[in-house]
């Protein structure tokens, strides 16, 4: 989806605050969200895709208000809820106040049929798809060529696993991209080095 | 009349709203809150990366395995990663070429080896422009590197990991290996720093 949080290129944003906050947990309700999140994985409650993507789905206001664990919390919230294990009626009650969710997810999609392999120096060109589901390719590839530069082990292929669709396990590819290609003279001179999964590439012709 | 609008509960009630309702279904096991708590905050630290990156300097095979096969080449030395993070690419700087990862999409590091990501690295000035103004944003983190100097930045996307190997400062070859360890940082695994004098 083209949600708020595919913030690569976006521009606005001001300087990194590098002092501000150099340690893991700034709070003693973080570790304790991260671990709460680490257990559903642990159990099989959820699976990493899904819980991307349930961040993702964030209220686009709140997603940029939240703090990471805020975010983190709130999406693994989302998905116990949408799965049965709470209702969001007991968190309220719990916590004596809103508990606020992620938004309804749209429709996955399976890999593409045919998809084409690729090897370390092909020039390949991402799609140009609109995903309103999940999807691990950021915005500011689209449509973009570049050249491979590593294969990495196949993995579940998040457009489908993010919604517990059956999927088959594919590659991504490390595809490098000049951003005098990405962000034309709007950018400083760069590579920039994006892990794409198969099913987004065509070979560049 | 609209509805009123309320304020959502303190975000440590909401925390301790879900561990309640997780605990009335037996899903905790005893201790595993405090146990995570412990191990993320002892056990994934960057002086597990930096222990590699003293090991490459000084074992030339060690150093080549590593670039061949992060993944193997950290389980060696004994440290582990997540079973979903299935592939660790080590990205090796050289005085003319600058690596620096980031995750635009959401937060992803190889945690279990170069420890949690720091806040800034999380928020949303490094994520949204690291990768389009990667030489402004170095030079405004503290790194100014000379033009000459490539700079390759590697965004996250997929559950494959990425970790530099920062350049050895030459004035510290012929140090043993433990004390190597100890001037390798968070930010020069990251890339956003080289090591120099003075060190940490």
């Amino acid at each position: 989806m083209d949600g708020v949080h595919d913030l690569g290129g976006k521009q606005g944003f001001g300087p990194v605050r590098c002092a501000s906050s150099r340690t893991a947990f700034k709070a003693a309700w973080e570790p304790r969200a991260n671990a709460l999140y680490s257990l559903g994985v642990r159990l099989g409650l959820i699976n990493m895709d899904e819980y991307r993507h349930s961040i993702e789905r964030m209220e686009p206001r709140h997603y940029l208000s939240a703090s990471y664990y805020e975010r983190s919390l709130t999406g693994f919230t989302t998905l116990c809820v949408e799965k049965g294990i709470v209702s969001q009626e007991e968190l309220e009650r719990l916590a004596e106040g809103l508990f606020p969710l992620s938004l309804p997810s749209a429709e996955g999609r399976l890999n593409a049929m045919p998809r084409e392999s690729f090897a370390v120096g092909d020039r390949v060109r991402v799609k140009n798809e609109f995903v309103s589901g999940h999807v691990r390719m950021p915005g500011y590839i689209r449509g973009k060529w570049g050249v491979v530069v590593g294969i990495s082990p196949p993995y579940p292929f998040p457009d489908a696993s993010a919604h517990n669709l059956q999927s088959q396990d594919e590659r991504p590819y490390d595809v490098s991209f000049r951003t005098e290609d990405l962000w034309p003279q709007a950018a400083d001179q760069a590579t920039v080095h994006v892990g794409v999964f198969e099913s987004y590439l065509e070979r560049a012709r | 009349m609209p509805d009123e609008v309320k304020a959502p509960a303190p975000v440590e009630r909401r925390v301790a709203a879900l561990e309640q309702a997780f605990e009335e279904r037996n899903l905790i096991p005893a201790g595993f809150i405090d146990d995570f708590a412990h191990i993320a905050q002892e056990d994934w630290v960057p002086v597990n990366g930096a222990k590699v990156v003293a090991r490459a300097w000084t074992d030339p095979d060690f150093r080549r395995r590593l670039l061949e096969n992060g993944k193997a080449a950290v389980m060696e030395l004994g440290f582990t990663m997540p079973e979903h993070h299935k592939h660790l690419v080590v990205l090796e700087n050289t005085p003319s070429l600058q690596n620096v990862i980031c995750c635009t999409l959401c937060s992803c590091t190889a945690f279990t080896i170069i420890g949690l990501p720091p806040g800034w690295y999380k928020d949303f000035e490094y994520r949204s422009r690291v990768a389009r103004q990667s030489r402004t944003v170095l030079r405004e983190m503290g790194l100014d590197l000379p033009d000459e100097v490539e700079i390759k930045v590697w965004d996250t996307t997929t559950d494959t990991r990425y970790m530099v190997l920062p350049v050895q400062p030459p004035e510290t070859v012929g140090r043993p290996e433990d004390k190597l360890a100890e001037i390798v940082t968070k930010e020069s695994m990251i890339g956003v720093a080289r090591l120099e004098p003075p060190y940490r």
